[in-house]
């Protein structure tokens, strides 16, 4: 192959003029940091929706002012109806799960980083990422449009004009079935109650834009990192964050599609009058329904599942590898054990195509499947437990630095801890006879997939917040971030363990009817003081993290004396990352403490000149000691 | 606090209740354990491990096999174990047909109500049909009058079973997918349109039980309440081959003269 | 805080202090290309395949349902098959046939050659795509509808989200007609010409095998 020596070096001029420098830009750098503020914006809604929700659950019948001036169908006089709460229950779920969980760790730090970490000047496919970016964000747009087509009667008469399943102006502020929008509840249309004419559509149809975004993400995540690292950079060298981001790209290339294709089910269910999910001789609201026939609404609980559970290992993995990350960096000793933790990472990707069926038990399907599945969630809990033990392993022996970014990965193997462990209820089969579909369900969920997840995306902004802007963020609101944080994400998520065990069941409007929810009373209110507390506390993160942006104190190039390639570059980066020129990648990612050593971290460019590569190349990983 | 027994499941009533019960017992003690042994030597580590004034280093480690191999194998061994045992009451109930001399309800939902078709007297369901459904009429599991076996059947909004005698239900739904759940019964399953579902337990306790809708159904999902009584087996019988406007006026007896439990 | 071991050997770590960049340091360490920046048609390749796993995994849910859907009622009933849709098949067949022969002229600096085969492949997926509105328009007039039966809703439905993906393919083709004909100047260019021509191949012919499987599934499941 003819050698270009300095052929190509700029893949592509920097930009001039805003528009293309922060609106729709090509630079990976850029993207990241436009799905991070998507992310932010999109926890601001879900946040503030559950707020509502804990303040109808705690004290029902109370007049909350601002929901009779914006939605007064769906709130008369300002007290929230069961259908408005169930519909804040639906976008909650879907507007956390897809627009925070599957943007910020992914599409925000994996874009910003993986080209860095890797030694590329940029992505694969440029032009693919803005369009990546730009399709979620319509996605984004349709999932908010939503909220008006039922809340506002206004909006809702155009959608109503476009036909019986967009009907809109209901009341509520979205579809009602949940983020997992069952059929036939969601395939029925208006008359299986309010919120299920155009909130549904476009519900399906923002998810449906999602998929295509996500994947045209994901083929850009999986070319970069086959293709584009650096010379030196062997597979065995990468951080683990680059693995996190490589495995999360494969489950979603081959989940959302899935999904996708469910989603194109349930619309020609809705629109078009087919029979996939909706089984004949249904009796309706006073009148059987006609015209639909042999569907079945167990089809859809696959079609979903089969990407639900590997999207929660995307939600979580990033995190994981941000982690793992982070603890080396601020213990100042390698990771415990790295080939095993990529295994790890590895297996639980894998494995987690295997499990759906846990969440089907009572569903109805053969209840011999529910053995299989059963058995199969339970070994998934190995691999997690090894890097949970694994960073205990990284921990032990360390010299540990307690900066912010540092207390939010403990804090992330805490909780991570503290929500896994409870899937060794939920997987087995006959325990899920009383949990299935109780609060002890949403405290594992939340626990691992809101609360874990969340704690890897703060501890990765407040990690690489110097790196993106070029300036520090305060550590003291930091501190006092994570405290309130962590302390109060416990208060919330513990009772609700309580809740299940009570047989509380999910997706109650109010607790109000059941003489054995009585003495979970106590445990609501308790839980909403500590949620309205938390969801204020993040205020302290929201104002830390602007105001850095402008009046934080200069960060340097290497404020945490990392190691990893992003570090050896200037805060924030050039255009071109390495301006034009290729870093050579000598060392493992993870040298820190290294005996003979000068400093106690070495940056995997250092020479080699530097000491502790004595396995030569193979990525000075399989040290022993 | 989940020891004060006020947050706990309420008290067991049927047969695999004890078996359940013991089973989640042995399932929280691990996770106990893990929970806090995790939790423990973070904290620990955190605490022993910080960084002191002085410049001493780090330990230079990059793992250690022979540990990974034994947390990994004790780990395997542990969660298959429970993943193992956690079949069996699973497998009772759900891997075998109802035994021999159960009594077969047909339990039939709707947004947001349940209906309970006995077989009366004569032991033989009516036949029933959707396209007869007709819930102004009362008619709500479309009975069809015509067949000779309907005459002695009812439909009530109340579940009544007997004590000590296996149960079977037809699960059906009229509408949307809906689930039937009574904690004490330790027992769920969804009712999902389009589909029979059969399964069977055996209560023991008399007494009367909420049932709770489990699914999401739409918006009264909170409010989808029925009761179930266990009766003991004469007063069960006697209720049972009552023709329906009986049946229904000695059930409201019955759900006065059964208290709810104390919780 | 940026002062590190790297105080004795400056040259070999120009990242380190924020510094000017001096090229040398980094050529002075090994030489050899500068791999990830230049151009690799491999970049091309791996996107196109992870494309199609994507797609696939689309489609797999999409069989999966049909199969699941087939047992799951009586109304199943299958339609005979469109006497025009065997000439879809001919067609795409010919197609892929074509696309090979226009790549490999490619290969072997065979700029007429590449372009004429290249145009053919359009025209061929421009019929395919025609014949299968035909065989759409049929249907609909012997009042085989898609709400009529599973069947025909799985029928309309794998033939449509396939022609949405040849529709793609067939933009990308346009590209390649439009943009890679006629040598490329500089070294990268003809790689990446190379490569698109390549990766689009690629495509074309999954398209093809895809229609393949539908039709097989279409006509002989159940």
């Amino acid at each position: 192959m003819a050698e270009a020596t300095h052929a190509e070096v700029h893949r592509h001029p920097a930009p001039t003029g805003f528009i293309r420098k922060y609106i729709f830009s090509i630079d990976h750098k850029v993207i990241g940091i436009q799905y991070i503020l998507l992310a932010l914006a999109a926890v601001l809604v879900g946040m503030i929706m559950s707020v509502l929700m804990r303040v109808n659950l705690s004290w029902p019948g109370t007049h909350i002012k601002i929901l009779e001036t914006l939605f007064p169908q769906g709130a008369p006089g300002g007290v929230m109806t069961p259908e408005f709460y169930l519909s804040l229950v639906t976008m909650h779920g879907t507007i956390m799960v897809f627009f925070v969980l599957t943007t910020a760790p992914q599409g925000g730090f994996g874009n910003y980083f993986l080209p860095i970490q890797i030694g590329a000047d940029d992505m694969a496919f440029p032009t693919l990422n803005m369009m990546s970016f730009w399709v979620t964000f319509v996605g984004f747009l349709v999932i908010l449009l939503a909220i008006f087509a039922e809340g506002n009667v206004t909006v809702g008469s155009w959608f109503s004009k476009l036909g019986d399943s967009f009907a809109g102006g209901s009341g509520t502020v979205g579809p009602i079935g949940g983020w997992t929008g069952y059929p036939p509840l969601s395939a029925l249309g208006k008359i299986a109650g309010p919120g299920q004419g155009a909130g549904v559509n476009l519900w399906v149809i923002s998810i449906a834009i999602f998929c295509v975004g996500s994947l045209l993400g994901a083929l850009n995540f999986i070319t970069t990192l086959l293709n584009m690292r650096t010379r030196g950079m062997t597979l065995m060298r990468m951080p683990l964050t680059c693995w996190a981001w490589f495995t999360t790209a494969i489950l979603a290339l081959l989940s959302f599609p899935v999904l996708l294709g469910g989603g194109i089910l349930l619309l020609l269910d809705r629109i078009a009058g087919t029979s996939f999910f909706i089984p004949g001789g249904l009796y309706v609201s006073g009148a059987t329904v006609p015209l639909h026939n042999g569907g079945s609404p167990l089809l859809w609980q696959h079609l979903f599942w089969f990407f639900g559970h590997p999207e929660v290992y995307i939600a979580i993995l990033p995190g994981m590898g941000a982690t793992s990350h982070i603890l080396s960096t601020f213990a100042r000793k390698p990771v415990f054990g790295y080939r095993a933790m990529v295994f790890a990472i590895f297996a639980i990707g894998m494995l987690g195509f295997f499990v759906w069926g846990h969440h089907m038990f009572m569903s109805g399907m053969s209840p011999y499947s529910a053995v299989a599945f059963s058995i199969l969630t339970l070994s998934i809990g190995v691999p997690s437990a090894i890097k949970t033990f694994h960073w205990l392993g990284t921990l032990w022996g360390a010299r540990i630095r307690f900066t912010t970014a540092m207390l939010f990965a403990i804090g992330f193997v805490s909780l991570f801890v503290a929500g896994g462990i409870t899937g060794l209820v939920l997987g087995q089969s006959s325990l899920d006879f009383f949990f299935h579909v109780t609060y002890f369900v949403t405290a594992h969920f939340h626990l691992v997939m809101g609360v874990a997840s969340i704690f890897g995306m703060f501890a990765a902004t407040y990690f690489w917040f110097p790196k993106m802007f070029g300036r520090l963020m305060n550590e003291g609101i930091g501190k006092i971030h994570f405290w309130i944080t962590f302390l109060g994400v416990y208060a919330i998520f513990v009772p609700f363990h309580a809740m299940g065990l009570l047989g509380m069941p999910r997706r109650y409007a109010q607790f109000t009817e059941y003489e054995f929810l009585k003495n979970s009373h106590g445990l609501v209110l308790f839980v909403t003081v500590a949620a309205i507390i938390t969801v204020a506390a993040q205020v302290l993160f929201y104002f830390n993290f602007f105001w850095s942006i402008f009046k934080g104190a200069p960060a340097g190039d290497n404020p945490w004396e990392a190691t990893t390639l992003e570090w050896s570059i200037p805060s924030p980066p050039p255009h071109d990352n390495f301006a034009g020129i290729l870093p050579t990648v000598y060392h493992g990612s993870y040298e820190f403490s290294v005996p003979g050593a000068p400093n106690d971290f070495i940056m995997q460019t250092d020479g080699e000149n530097i000491v502790a590569d004595p396995g030569g190349g193979n990525g000075g990983n399989g040290h022993r000691h | 606090m989940f020891v004060s027994g006020k947050w706990w499941f309420p008290p067991a009533i049927t047969a695999h209740g004890p078996a359940y019960d013991r089973q989640f017992l042995i399932t929280i003690i691990v996770v106990g354990i893990s929970f806090v042994a995790a939790q423990v030597g973070l904290g620990w580590a955190v605490w022993k491990f910080r960084a002191t004034g002085d410049a001493e280093r780090a330990t230079y480690s990059h793992g250690n096999n022979r540990l990974e191999v034994v947390w990994t194998v004790v780990t395997a061994i542990i969660f298959i174990s429970l993943a193992v045992m956690g079949q069996r009451v699973w497998a009772s109930l759900n891997l075998t047909k109802a035994p021999a001399g159960s009594y077969t309800i047909e339990v039939v939902a709707q947004q947001f109500s349940w209906n309970f078709h006995y077989s009366g007297k004569d032991g033989a369901f009516g036949r029933t049909d959707p396209n007869l459904i007709d819930d102004s009429s009362l008619n709500y599991v479309g009975i069809d009058d015509t067949d000779p076996n309907s005459k002695d059947d009812s439909v009530v909004s109340t579940l009544a079973v007997p004590a000590n005698r296996p149960v079977e239900l037809i699960l059906r739904s009229k509408d949307v997918t809906h689930s039937f759940f009574v904690p004490q019964l330790r027992f769920k399953q969804d009712l999902v349109p389009g589909m029979n579902i059969r399964v069977h337990f055996t209560a023991i306790t008399p007494g009367k039980y909420e049932l709770a809708c489990a699914e999401l159904c739409g918006m009264n999902h909170f409010k989808m309440k029925a009761y179930m009584l266990v009766l003991p087996q004469n007063e069960f019988d006697e209720l049972v081959a009552l023709p329906q406007e009986k049946f229904q006026a000695r059930k409201d007896e019955l759900l006065n003269k059964y208290q709810l439990p104390n919780y | 805080m940026a002062a590190t071991a790297t105080g004795t050997d400056r040259a070999v770590h120009p990242g380190v202090g924020g510094g000017p960049r001096n090229g040398n340091g980094f050529h002075k360490n090994g030489g050899g290309s500068d791999v990830p920046l230049r151009f690799s048609p491999a970049r091309y390749r791996i996107r196109v395949w992870m494309g199609i796993g994507s797609i696939l995994m689309l489609f797999v849910a999409l069989t999966s349902a049909y199969i699941v859907r087939s047992a799951s009622s009586d109304d199943w009933r299958r339609i005979a098959m469109p006497r025009v849709l065997w000439l879809s098949t001919a067609l795409l067949i010919i197609s892929s046939v074509t696309i090979e022969l226009s790549r490999r002229s490619l290969k072997s600096k065979n700029e007429s050659g590449y372009s004429l085969w290249l145009i053919n492949t359009v025209v061929l997926g421009v019929a395919f795509v025609v014949s299968q509105v035909f065989a759409w328009r049929q249907l609909v007039r012997q009042g085989v509808y898609l709400a009529s039966n599973p069947y025909n809703s799985f029928f309309y439905l794998f033939t449509g989200a396939h022609g949405v993906h040849v529709l793609g393919g067939l933009c990308a083709l346009g590209y390649l007609v439009i943009r890679t004909r006629g040598v490329r100047k500089s070294v990268e260019g003809e790689l990446r010409r190379v490569g698109a021509a390549d990766a689009v191949a690629i495509y074309w012919h999954f398209m093809d095998v895809l229609w393949i499987g539908l039709f097989m599934l279409l006509t002989f499941w159940k």
